[in-house]
């Protein structure tokens, strides 16, 4: 294989890495107020993703720094094609990266409430609008024969991205529950079985949709290819597991669900990163958006050499921590604010 | 006016970005060192102070976070020209950011500020250090890409012109970078001793816990001192190095438009612009720039009408000389602001000696204004570097003038220009009233009722409700 196909799969793996492990941080961050009707129950929905959300974050930076060091034009092409677009993803981003750990530290039912809307409203635009850009990319932008887009705004909003990104939005929503049910007792983990019940039936009918929209966009044979059909299969097994107790499987099946079709989108792609809908020769592809092969090589060694140690100690954080999360008993109930171990 | 409104837009998140980083950077080291002691001298103080400090971290950490995942989309979107032409050598730094500090810092700090009672105590220890060592692993990187916008290193040309990475080890040992690397550094435990002596001061004057946060503000004077000597030295040695490799950026630096050996050093002047060469009122001290130039009693400096005039020779017709006003006293804030932090931190030392830094007022009320200073040096610092390179985004190779988006119009960056202010402004006022709140706070008890809870393998567990 080579180096450029290498470094093809080496962002795809980013990005599907970014939706899984994120993805459920977004459902969490959306579905916190609906599953937690009490302050104490909302932090603890909150802390079930609380020491590893910051860490799943950064699968989306090495992707978008990879994109950058791996194939320079599609990162530059495709962040200011997406600019609007990006400009919201970013606001997003910090109005939730910031409330995760604002709002524990101040008290007031106003600041409270301000934070939770942030966390809820970022945590629900960041997959939608990501899904579009993502399924722009195969969809295909007005791009001109120097690889810059020139088209604006409502481009960006094709009717397939657009399903792309819903597709996806109901997938980490799908995602968060089934991973709240997994990491908490009780009351919340009842309303997250419940809730996981219609999303599942909505995330079955929006991937199937999107796979036979994507036979369509993407050219090539109408019958679906394994890794749609993949994740056909794994949103069903997901939503029927939802109600039972089986969580992990529940959540090891939304896993696979997501990361199939966005490693569906990338198969889609290639050999292009980015299609043109002006003229086919204008496409950006794995050679041409490609940095040179020495570059290529130092990062193929940094990656090896950096990223075995990121997945031991990731995974280790996820072992610590790994436990359901409950609300600490009696008082805390009443006076969250006050309990000590909010200091932290 | 497209290039401009990104130009404003890129100096103002980044030099936003970067009064949270170095907050980070020192706090994070200060914050390890505080539990470190506790570790090894099991005082219950110790263990307070961690937190405490620890809490104001986190209140930094956060806008420092998000604020740079700004400037990681920035490049693309409002600098594709930029990325496109400098992707292959630029990127792999960055890269290789996100892969060896950005997992270590954040994966750590969530074990370190959930694993108080989940983990024994050495592992947690090592936690902090790890957050420590990341923050100053990820300074390491992106200034290696800065610097290479300095001085190109490590490349050749391709048939197209464009810079291709041909040596990575280049780029780590560009001299730019390394006295870079090192200056921001010491600039970052600069900030976050005088972060930590400020909050001591103000707790000191109440007379709340004398002890602990006496203890605090001694670790705080102890590390700024040898740290900001050091910066002194470190600082002119990065001087000299640019005027090597940039020497436009120096001399502008210097106001210094004519040849001269030996040079004197302007300490103070009026004038002395594009328009107005010769200054109007001026404080002159003979011989000191030729020594903080050049290391030499009289060595000599090029002005800026020859070097204007040798770089239109390299590179055709243009302006290559950067503004003046802005270099000239950006370089007079940092030397200035330094040595009267220089001074403070002799003063704290002679207290320590002599066993009053608690008590002594004035000591106390001087610390509690100093900390404006760390974030004017800090600032001062970059307007000067990136400032000093301009017209050019990488010096000799591409001008700022070619490199913004051609697919970004100037309502575009207008739109995310007010979108950034705006959400920095809602950022800073609620960092700012947590600081303050936090800051002013008592020191917590050191007996922790939250973590009774850990046990067994996969049991339930009683987190700490940290949000």
């Amino acid at each position: 294989m080579q180096l450029h196909t290498i470094w093809f799969v080496i962002i795809a793996i980013f990005w599907i890495g970014f939706f899984v492990l994120e993805g459920f941080d977004f459902g969490v961050g959306v579905l916190h107020t609906i599953v937690g009707k009490t302050e104490t129950e909302r932090r603890v929905a909150l802390n079930t993703i609380g020491p590893w959300w910051d860490g799943n974050e950064v699968w989306l930076i090495v992707a978008g720094a990879g994109m950058f060091a791996a194939f320079p034009t599609w990162y530059a092409t495709m962040f200011s094609a997406l600019y609007l677009a990006l400009l919201i993803v970013l606001a997003a981003l910090m109005a939730r990266g910031v409330a995760m750990e604002f709002k524990g530290k101040g008290d007031g039912q106003r600041w409270r409430r301000t934070w939770m809307w942030c966390t809820t409203i970022g945590s629900l635009l960041i997959p939608l609008l990501l899904g579009v850009g993502l399924g722009d990319l195969l969809h295909g932008l007005p791009i001109n024969s120097n690889h810059d887009f020139t088209g604006n705004f409502s481009d960006l909003l094709t009717g397939y991205g657009l399903w792309t990104g819903v597709t996806l939005l109901s997938l980490c929503l799908l995602h968060g529950s089934t991973f709240l049910k997994l990491r908490t007792t009780d009351e919340v983990r009842e309303r997250s079985r419940a809730v996981a019940r219609p999303l599942g039936w909505a995330a079955i009918a929006l991937v199937v949709g999107w796979v036979i929209w994507t036979r369509k966009v993407a050219g090539g044979p109408d019958v679906p290819q394994p890794c749609e059909v993949l994740a056909v299969i794994a949103v069903i097994f997901a939503a029927r597991l939802a109600g039972t107790d089986h969580d992990g499987w529940a959540f090891s099946a939304s896993a696979v669900a997501i990361a199939a079709v966005v490693g569906s989108i990338f198969i889609g792609l290639y050999p292009h990163v980015m299609v043109s809908s002006t003229n086919a020769a204008y496409d950006l592809t794995v050679n041409n958006a490609a940095s040179g092969s020495y570059a290529l090589k130092v990062m193929t060694v940094a990656a090896v050499i950096f990223f075995p140690i990121v997945l031991i100690y990731q995974g280790w954080s996820f072992h610590v921590f790994r436990g359901r999360v409950k609300a600490p008993p009696a008082q805390a109930e009443s006076t969250p604010a006050t309990t000590p171990a909010a200091q932290t | 006016m497209t290039n401009d409104l990104a130009r404003w837009q890129f100096a103002t998140t980044s030099i936003y970005h970067f009064l949270f980083v170095p907050v980070t950077i020192g706090l994070a080291f200060l914050v390890a060192v505080l539990q470190t002691a506790w570790y090894r001298n099991q005082k219950p103080e110790y263990k307070r102070l961690t937190k405490f400090f620890g809490t104001l971290l986190l209140i930094n950490v956060a806008v420092g976070v998000v604020t740079g995942l700004v400037q990681e989309f920035e490049f693309g979107m409002n600098w594709s020209a930029y990325s496109k032409f400098v992707g292959d050598v630029f990127g792999a730094p960055l890269a290789m950011e996100g892969l060896a500090a950005f997992f270590l810092e954040s994966t750590f700090l969530g074990l370190w500020i959930f694993g108080w009672d989940r983990l024994p105590k050495r592992i947690h220890l090592a936690c902090i250090w790890l957050v420590a060592i990341g923050s100053m692993l990820s300074a390491l990187f992106i200034l290696a890409a800065n610097s290479w916008m300095q001085h190109p290193v490590g490349y050749k040309l391709d048939s197209a012109g464009v810079p291709q990475l041909n040596n990575i080890w280049a780029l780590f040992t560009n001299p730019t970078f390394l006295w870079g690397y090192v200056h921001v550094i010491l600039a970052s435990l600069v900030t976050g001793s005088l972060v930590m002596l400020a909050v001591c001061a103000w707790q000191l004057r109440k007379g709340h816990e004398v002890e602990a946060f006496g203890h605090a503000a001694r670790i705080s004077v102890l590390v700024l001192l040898p740290v900001i000597l050091l910066q002194m030295f470190v600082g002119n040695k990065l001087g000299e190095i640019e005027t090597k490799y940039q020497p436009v950026k120096i001399a502008a630096a210097e106001a210094q438009w004519e040849n001269c050996q030996p040079c004197s050093f302007s300490a103070f002047q009026i004038g002395g612009g594009k328009n107005d060469q010769t200054p109007s009122q001026i404080i002159e001290i003979p011989h000191l720039l030729s020594i903080l130039a050049t290391g030499t009693w009289s060595g000599a400096v090029v002005g800026l009408n020859q070097l204007q005039k040798e770089n239109e020779k390299k590179y055709g017709p243009g302006n290559y000389i950067p503004d003046v006003f802005v270099q000239y006293w950006s370089m007079r804030v940092m030397a200035y602001l330094g040595s009267l932090i220089v001074l403070l931190a002799l003063w704290g030392a002679w207290l320590i000696h002599r066993g009053t830094l608690e008590r002594s007022k004035w000591f106390l009320r001087v610390s509690l204004v100093a900390v404006v200073t760390p974030f004017l040096m800090n600032t001062a610092g970059w307007l000067l570097t990136e400032n000093g390179r301009q017209p050019w985004i990488v010096q000799g190779l591409m001008k700022t003038i070619n490199a913004n988006s051609p697919s970004v119009t100037s309502t575009d960056i207008w739109i995310s220009l007010v979108a950034f202010v705006l959400i920095y402004i809602a950022l800073g006022a609620a960092d700012l009233v947590l600081m303050l709140r936090y800051g002013r706070k008592e020191l917590g008890h050191e007996d922790d009722t939250e973590g009774s809870g850990a046990s067994g393998k996969g049991a339930t567990t009683i987190p700490a409700l940290t949000y």
